[in-house]
C-alpha cells in the first residue's frame, strides 16, 4: 500500500512543480517569479522526503534540511536585492 | 507503540497522500489565482501544511515501521514553518515596491490596490529606516 501512495505522492509533486514552472516562465512580475522559485524548492524536499521513505534510509534528510535552509536564504536575498539594489548594505 | 504494521502503512500512506494534495493545491493556487497578494496564499499556507503533513508522515514510518527514531524531519518542519511567513512578507513588500514604481503587473485582485499605511506615511520599503527604528544603523 504505500508503494502506491508513494507513486501518488510522486505524481502530485511532480504536477505541482510543472505548475511552479508554468508560473516561474509566465509570472507577469519578478515577485511571482521569487514566488514560484520558492514554492519550487519546498516541493522539491517533499519529494526528497519521499524519497528517504522509498528508499528506506534517513540519510537523506540533511539534503532536505540543507535545501530548506539554502532556499530561505535565496528567496530573502532575491526579495532584499529587488527591495535595495543591495543584499547585504 | 504498538500498533499492526499493516495499520501503520495505513497512517503513514494516508499522510503522504494528504500531504502531497495540499502540495498540488498550493502550486495551482499559485496558476489560477488572480493576483499576487492572492497568489501568496497558495504556497505559504497550503503547500507549507503538505510539506508538514509528509514530514510527519515520515517521522510515524520510521518510527511504527522501522522501529527508529528520526528527528531530522522535525528540524526540518520547525525550520520551515518559520521561515514561510518570513518569505511571504518579503515577497510581499518586492510586490508593492515594484507595484508603487510602476511595473506593468496583471488585473489587479478583488480587493483592488493595497491601501497606504494609515499616518499619512507610505510603505517602509520606499524610505530609508527612520531613526529609532531597526536597521538604521545609528551606533552600528
Amino acid at each position: 500500500m504505500i508503494a502506491y501512495a508513494l507513486a501518488i505522492g510522486f505524481g502530485m509533486l511532480g504536477l505541482a512543480l510543472v505548475m511552479n514552472l508554468w508560473r516561474l516562465f509566465k509570472g507577469p512580475g519578478v515577485a511571482d517569479r521569487i514566488l514560484a522559485l520558492d514554492t519550487m524548492v519546498i516541493n522539491a524536499i517533499g519529494i526528497i522526503v519521499l524519497i528517504g521513505i522509498a528508499g528506506g534510509s534517513g540519510i537523506s534528510f540533511e539534503a532536505a534540511l540543507l535545501l530548506a535552509m539554502v532556499g530561505f536564504v535565496g528567496t530573502v536575498a532575491y526579495a532584499k536585492f529587488c527591495l535595495r539594489g543591495d543584499i547585504i548594505e | 507503540m504498538t500498533i499492526g504494521v499493516p495499520l501503520a502503512e495505513l497512517l503513514v500512506s494516508f499522510l503522504i497522500v494528504l500531504g502531497a494534495g495540499f502540495a498540488l493545491i498550493g502550486s495551482w493556487g499559485l496558476v489560477r489565482l488572480p493576483s499576487l497578494m492572492e497568489r501568496l496564499h497558495g504556497p505559504t499556507k497550503a503547500t507549507t501544511l503538505g510539506l508538514g503533513a509528509m514530514l510527519v508522515g515520515s517521522v510515524a514510518w520510521f518510527q511504527l515501521v522501522r522501529g527508529e527514531w528520526t528527528t531530522h524531519e522535525l528540524l526540518v518542519s520547525v525550520f520551515l514553518f518559520v521561515t514561510a511567513p518570513i518569505s511571504a512578507n518579503m515577497i510581499a513588500k518586492v510586490h508593492l515596491h515594484r507595484e508603487r514604481q510602476g511595473e506593468p503587473s496583471a488585473q489587479p485582485g478583488p480587493a483592488g490596490v493595497p491601501a497606504p499605511p494609515p499616518g499619512g506615511t507610505d510603505w517602509a520599503t520606499h524610505s530609508a529606516p527612520q531613526l529609532g527604528s531597526p536597521g538604521d544603523f545609528v551606533g552600528d
